[in-house]
């Protein structure tokens, strides 16, 4: 019984090895990439190891595209769409999950109904509500539209609702209002959630191409995203600093899911299991 | 029951949490919602004004053949990343749902995909791809492809290219649904099992599909709707082409809505991507309850 589970378990365990491997090469060949010559990036075999280390590419590429201009862009926007969709959010939610009063479900029905239907069914009325007012080819533009999403409201309520009511109607009881319980009591309490949702937003906001093509003309407001699409546009063969400058775009958000990581996956398994 | 506190201020103060929040997803979210089904039976441009037309911009599309081949691309593209995230997710997350040494070390390589940004994704995938010099295809020249495929740069080609990376992007995510759904099965199940004799592919087979039927259902279901409206991995890696042969309904959407400023008709292909999301979300329910009884 002994003998063929712990073959079993160490072809599981070569299996795994081999598959993680696998779905980290695109990875391993942009990091090599990105220290080559352009004419190295693409050899017959495959180049694993570069003859030289071309350092100078992360140096190169801050005055080949103006990096820091949208590392700056990306930075401020993701900054300011995370506090706010925080803010906002469970803010909302405590409303939704620990206030009873007449219309909540009304409300809250309407944003259920929204969720199932795709961005880009109304990306257009969304666009012509921007133009008129003006906001088209803004930052705020995107912080308007990033910031009152769904998605906190749901993840902070599905979260609050584990609170038990009797420790809030004790603070009641103790003369707190409900804007202190929220702020004293709650807030504290669902620091896990808030990072969940502050983690889940920052990267998808960081990562976000839609929203920026749709709405940012002007060079010195692009986000990261955007300027690294439109440098491969318009430099076809400059393989090696496309490459350095995708291992740039992706750096914050792998440091930051390194040390949240945790909190990542608790958010996408809550937000998933609504 | 409770005393404290009276219902008036309750109400009052449940309306202050929840109306600035409210307010600006009513705004943006809610309203354009519900204009997009007004605007489809209009007719109106950047420079005319609004005149209704009754249902002229679904005849007009209806007799479009662009939008059939959008329709056609996107049904293609969600016949390729639906069924194969969905495997792909679940064999990696039953490999993964067992105690082994480093466990955590794959967890984290197999989701690492998901949180990268798309753009840089896509264009690695693109280079990868590249028909005669790409890593892709010398392992397929090596493995004795004598004609490789041109990927991105072929109009049949280049839409399984964009579903591969799509499924190499995505499986992490739908994996962690999946081992969530799959933590929550009682492991005397799969003790008792044993014991009556089962093999492993029976096991899977009568105690994890089962067990995790809720799970696949609701992760068909944003696979589905995530295909039906997919665009930026597409508009990075090949803008639609070549020709368009990769050309999207969401692309459609923006190019005539907010490129060409057509505002009426985009919002009829707009109308029409709901509807088909809306219709699939159903057959499955319609599925989902027929398996249950």
């Amino acid at each position: 019984m002994t003998a063929p589970r712990t073959v079993r378990a160490s072809a599981t365990w070569a299996a795994l090895a081999l598959l993680s491997a696998a779905v980290l090469v695109p990875f391993a060949w942009m990091l090599v990439s990105s220290v080559k010559l352009d004419d190295e990036v693409f050899t017959v075999p495959v180049q694993w190891i570069p003859k030289q280390f071309h350092w100078e590419n992360y140096v190169d590429i801050w005055t080949t595209i103006p990096m820091l201009t949208y590392l700056k862009n990306s930075l401020l926007l993701s900054v300011v769409i995370t506090v706010l969709q925080v803010l906002t959010g469970s803010f909302a939610a405590y409303g939704f999950a620990k206030v009873s009063f007449p219309g909540r479900d009304l409300l809250f029905y309407s944003y259920l109904a929204t969720i199932a239907v795709p961005w880009q069914a109304y990306m257009v009325p969304q666009y012509i509500l921007m133009e008129k007012a003006g906001l088209v080819d803004t930052h705020l533009s995107l912080i308007l539209l990033q910031a009152f999403g769904a998605f906190g409201v749901f993840l902070m309520r599905q979260y609050y609702l584990t609170i038990p009511d009797e420790l809030l109607d004790a603070a009641r009881l103790d003369g707190l209002t409900e804007y202190g319980i929220w702020a004293r009591i709650v807030l504290p309490l669902s620091r896990p959630a808030m990072a969940s949702l502050a983690l889940v937003t920052f990267v998808n906001t960081w990562n976000d191409y839609m929203g920026p093509f749709i709405y940012l003309t002007d060079n010195d407001l692009w986000t990261v995203q955007i300027g690294l699409r439109s440098f491969v546009g318009a430099y076809d063969a400059q393989y090696a600093l496309m490459m350095t400058g995708s291992v740039l775009s992706v750096l914050p958000v792998v440091v930051i899911f390194l040390f949240g990581q945790r909190y990542f996956v608790q958010g996408i398994a809550t937000s998933g299991m609504k | 029951m409770r005393r404290f506190p009276g219902p008036r201020r309750t109400t009052l103060a449940g309306w202050t949490f929840i109306l600035p929040g409210f307010l600006g997803f009513a705004a943006l979210t809610l309203v354009p919602v519900m204009a997009t089904f007004g605007l489809a039976f209009l007719d109106w441009d950047s420079y005319s004004t609004p005149e209704w037309v009754g249902l002229a911009n679904f005849e007009r599309l209806a007799a479009n053949p662009t939008f059939w081949t959008a329709l056609g691309n996107t049904v293609f593209y969600a016949a390729g990343h639906v069924p194969l995230t969905l495997v792909a997710s679940l064999g990696l997350a039953v490999l993964l749902n067992r105690r082994i040494r480093g466990v955590q070390y794959f967890r984290t390589a197999l989701f690492f995909p998901y949180i990268t940004s798309l753009v840089a994704v896509a264009i690695v995938w693109n280079l990868l791809f590249d028909p005669d010099l790409g890593p892709v295809n010398q392992l397929l020249r090596a493995l004795g492809a004598g004609d490789p495929p041109g990927w991105t740069s072929s109009t049949t080609w280049a839409m399984p290219a964009i579903i591969i990376a799509s499924v190499w992007r995505d499986m992490g995510y739908y994996m962690v649904l999946y081992l969530a759904g799959l933590q929550t099965i009682p492991p005397e199940l799969y003790e008792a099992a044993e014991v009556d004799g089962a093999g492993a592919w029976q096991r899977f087979r009568h105690i994890t599909v089962p067990s995790l039927r809720t799970m696949t259902f609701f992760i068909l279901i944003m696979l589905t709707v995530s295909s039906f409206k997919v665009f930026d991995l597409v508009q990075v890696m090949t803008e639609g082409g070549p020709g368009r042969s990769t050309l999207v309904l969401s692309q459609l959407i923006f190019r005539e809505g907010i490129t060409e400023g057509r505002f009426g008709y985009s919002s009829a292909i707009a109308v029409v991507l709901f509807a088909v999301v809306l219709v699939l979300t159903m057959v499955q329910f319609g599925f989902s309850r027929r398996d249950e009884r």
